[in-house]
């Protein structure tokens, strides 16, 4: 029985082990492993799987915020376009490796773009002002999806096949397995750029303090650019990586950014672990709720998060609690 | 020097001044309609105005942020449609229990909610207002799920509103009204400390605001126009859906208040009557909405942050309301 | 009475001791400086009194009541006001409205009456207006009442703040340096000022790193560094004090003279 949430996302998420039974023709074996473990560990590795794109959403959202202060809403996107793109570029005809990488081109071009053109030029804007115009540019980049694309879902081939993997009475995807070493490697290499490059310093100095950054030569403008221009990257690898398991449309980015928010927000705000331990959680806590609540309020667990670590603990889990020279 | 306040009395204008123009505006109006559809579109902005209004007396004078206004919207238009339909409550106590519904709301989501500031409470509102959503998409047996669910028409008494012509008087009177009492709230000690609060919040305190306590009032009133312009939405159209209270509309509120201009009474109707009147207008751009919605933001907030009533204002020399 | 009393107050921010057992009493109807190097906690110690922050440690009381820890809005209700260093005026409304925005304490129209702008509304804005004009004058700043008040001059600003904190008839005032950056006409405006307020019978404390004027109008003067207190005293006595000098100027000099420049 499937269900329907009405997100395509949820949907694929928690019919995946139903889909896999048709798929397969491999029932759920509740003879080898006690129902309740399977669950388990399926519902864990559901979780794991849109907690990986959670946490790379959630570290290109902390990238640009530590480099810039800016939330960038239109993070989501970024993952939409990685997706979109790459479909649309093989059914023109472009073999999918190629496609894939010239979709993260394009990406991080837009990313590039979205600075320049409309976070640069925003002079002494607020933080709320700032949102806004990346709520703008989002809305933007979902209109010219809508219009360029279509509405309907769309598909890529997985990497190694979909024959599901057993373990412990639970199937899991090859590509799951991709989408979570590649977020792990994505964030070693980020990691060892920013900590082990002379760029990377540059990056940190001008997240600790563009204004001194500046004063030592660094060029703020480049830097931050290259911040959403990485950020951009990130999302779109997320998203051609992932699609082959929840699929893609012109309109998954707003969700995604939310969802990267709570991330981010769990994790604290400014934290580049917390990023990915709170995108990973956050992906946990929804497999759960779906698997032992309800799936249809799945999404809604994104959003409570939300509220209650802005009631009960505004710093996260990794986050430093500022202390305001009054 | 100073001959004490009637010497100031007699220099301000009436705190009502403002809306003689759009009076003027509303009465005329209806002469050069040529059909039954330039009232509708003349509806849809003065319910549009209202939202915008309640949300710009948020935002523009008290200097907070709601991005999941649209919640409000929907407990109204939810409310039209549930109360006399499932519950067997005439139309017109369905309308105001919507209001008490969303007052009730907003009182007891208000309280933490306003204690964060910045982009912590951008999130926190939108968070609220796509919860929403969600709880009105998923509670079919009530709500009519993602499809929506038809409302009845206003009925009071034996009276039924179906002419679109009747509802743009009733609906003309009800932005007036809500003008009035925003322009009473301004100026008056409550208007005073609000506008106190958005530009300093710690010497506000310092001379007796109780700024929790003003923050949740007018976050209190900003819903209530909220949830009045919902019903009054989804009486006109007679039919309701999860769009009501979505995202997509929250943003668009706050669209019309930063380009109608934020703290102006009279650009919330300017923003409202741009945004209803264009895509309406342009329709074979209708494809292109979401994009233009999206350019629209970006480029007001970053070229024309004060919003078009206060530039324009600026740039003739006055000031304005 | 004592207007104003502050108990070995104590905070410390992250791994910084900013005040430590500071005390001090400031009678009714004087000038109660407070004075030290920068960093000493002179702010800070302002920021407790107000309520902006809580100390770990201490006892503040206001007119006889303990107020520690209270709300800034409640010690306002209770008479006490204050202006900020880095100004905090009101940049959107008018001169007059900064200050009418003063009279908040004493006007009585409730959320409803506001709304419905019922005739008691007409009522308290008219002697609101009246109350602020008459705050303005006080200061000098009446000519500018319907002026924008972030067009004023950084002078008229801080009087302006005066202003709008006499407007809530405090008991006790606190002026966080209201002569930073300011030349000398302006300095003497202010020390008028400041005479007149305490004549009118409000205490006034005050903190600043103008010497001269400190001199010449304080009737007690604290002196902070560090966080701890180093002397409490009248004017002479601090100026003569061996250890206030060294605070100062870090090596043994022969007195703090009031007009010369220090060396």
């Amino acid at each position: 029985m499937d269900h329907d949430s009405g997100f395509p996302l949820v949907n694929s998420l928690v019919n995946s082990s139903n889909g896999l039974a048709h798929q397969t023709g491999v029932p759920f074996d509740r003879r080898r492993a006690p129902a309740a473990m399977a669950d388990f560990l399926q519902f864990t590795f559901s979780g794991l799987t849109v907690g990986a794109v959670y946490a790379l959403v959630a570290v290109g959202f902390t990238l640009i915020y530590n480099a810039s202060d800016v939330v960038n809403f239109a993070q989501g996107e970024f993952v939409m376009l990685g997706g979109m793109v790459t479909v649309f570029l093989g059914y023109a005809g472009v073999p999918v490796p190629l496609a894939a990488v010239l979709a993260v081109l394009i990406a991080t071009a837009v990313g590039l773009a979205l600075y320049r053109l409309g976070i640069a030029p925003a002079r002494e804007a607020s933080a709320v002002t700032l949102i806004i115009i990346t709520i703008g540019a989002s809305i933007f980049l979902r209109g010219v999806a809508e219009i360029i694309f279509d509405k309907r879902f769309h598909s890529l081939p997985a990497l190694f096949g979909s024959d599901p993997i057993r373990i412990g009475g639970a199937s899991i995807l090859p590509q799951t397995v991709v989408v979570l070493a590649s977020a792990l490697l994505i964030v070693c290499l980020l990691w060892t750029f920013i900590d082990r490059t002379l760029y990377g310093k540059a990056v940190i100095a001008t997240s600790a303090n563009r204004m001194a950054a500046t004063l030592v030569g660094i060029n703020t403008r480049t830097i931050v650019g290259a911040c959403f221009a990485i950020s951009a990257a990130i999302g779109a690898i997320a998203g051609v990586l992932v699609t082959p398991i929840t699929l893609t449309s012109y309109n998954v980015g707003t969700l995604l950014a939310l969802k990267g928010f709570a991330a981010v927000m769990l994790g604290g705000i400014g934290s580049a672990i917390g990023a990915v331990v709170g995108g990973v959680l956050l992906g946990l806590f929804e497999a759960f709720a779906a698997g032992y609540l309800s799936a249809s309020y799945k999404d809604a667990v994104a959003f409570v998060v939300i509220l209650a670590v802005l009631f009960a603990m505004p710093q996260g889990l990794f986050g430093k609690t500022t202390v305001e020279r009054v | 020097m100073l001959a004490g306040t009637d010497r100031f009395r007699l220099l301000q204008p009436h705190r009502l001044f403002p809306l003689i123009p759009l009076a003027i505006i509303i009465l005329v109006l209806p002469l050069l309609f040529p059909s039954a559809y330039y009232y509708r579109v003349a509806a849809l902005v003065f319910i549009f105005a209202i939202a915008a209004l309640g949300l710009n007396l948020l935002m523009g004078f008290a200097g907070q942020v709601s991005l999941g206004h649209a919640g409000f919207m929907g407990v109204g238009a939810y409310a039209v449609a549930i109360g006399p339909s499932r519950l067997g409550i005439a139309p017109l106590l369905a309308f105001a229990l919507g209001a008490v519904c969303s007052a009730l709301l907003a009182f007891v989501v208000g309280r933490p909610i306003l204690r964060l500031k910045g982009h912590y409470l951008a999130v926190a509102t939108l968070g609220f207002g796509v919860l929403l959503t969600i709880v009105f998409t998923n509670e079919a047996k009530w709500t009519g799920g993602p499809d929506g669910m038809p409302v009845q028409q206003m009925t009071i008494i034996n009276w039924t509103v179906h002419r679109i012509g009747t509802w743009y008087w009733i609906l003309a009177a009800s932005f007036l009204l809500s003008a009035v009492i925003a322009l009473n709230l301004i100026d008056s000690p409550t208007g005073r400390a609000l506008r106190a609060i958005h530009d300093s919040e710690r010497a506000a305190r310092m001379l007796g605001v109780d700024i929790a306590q003003k923050k949740l009032a007018v976050f209190v009133i900003s819903a209530v126009y909220a949830s009045v312009a919902g019903s009054f939405f989804a009486l006109i159209n007679g039919y309701v859906t999860p769009d009501a209270s979505g995202f997509l509309r929250s943003i668009e509120l706050v669209a019309m208040v930063v380009l109608g201009g934020m703290g102006s009474i009279i650009g919330s109707f300017v923003g409202s009557a741009v945004l209803v009147i264009l895509p309406q207008a342009l329709t074979i751009f209708h494809e292109y909405e979401h994009a233009i919605l999206g350019l629209t933001l970006m480029a007001v907030m970053i070229f024309l942050r004060r919003g078009i009533v206060p530039s324009l204002s600026a740039a003739l020399g006055g000031t304005y309301k | 009475m004592t207007a104003l009393v502050a108990e070995r107050i104590s905070i410390a921010f992250g791994g910084v001791r900013a005040l430590d057992g500071v005390s001090f009493k400031a009678a009714a109807g004087i000038v109660f400086s407070i004075i030290g190097p920068n960093g000493a906690g002179k702010t800070t110690l302002f920021n407790v009194i107000s309520g902006l922050c809580a100390p770990d440690d201490g006892r503040v009381w206001l007119g006889g009541k303990d107020v520690t820890a209270f709300a800034p809005e409640r010690l306002a209700r209770r008479g006490l006001s204050r202006t900020f260093q880095n100004l905090q005026i009101f940049s959107q409304l008018t001169t007059l409205e900064n200050v009418m925005v003063g009279r908040h304490r004493h006007e009585s129209t409730g959320l409803v009456a506001d709304l419905l702008h019922l005739p008691a509304v007409n009522r308290q804005n008219r002697v609101t207006r009246d109350a602020a004009l008459k705050a303005l004058a006080r200061v000098g700043l009446g000519a500018m009442a319907q002026r924008p008040a972030r067009s004023l001059p950084y002078g008229d600003l801080k009087r302006l703040e005066i202003a709008r904190a006499l407007a809530t008839e405090p008991t006790v005032l606190l002026l966080d340096e209201p002569a930073a950056g300011c030349n000398p006409t302006e300095t003497n405006n202010i020390e008028t000022m400041i005479r007149g307020i305490v004549a009118d019978g409000i205490t006034v404390v005050l903190v600043e790193h103008d010497m001269r004027l400190v001199m010449n109008i304080s009737d007690r003067i604290h002196v902070l560094a560090n966080g701890h207190t180093l002397a409490e005293g009248d004017a002479a006595a601090i100026r003569a004090n061996p250890a206030v000098i060294e605070a100062y100027l870090g090596a043994r000099s022969a007195t703090l003279e009031p007009a010369s420049a220090v060396r």
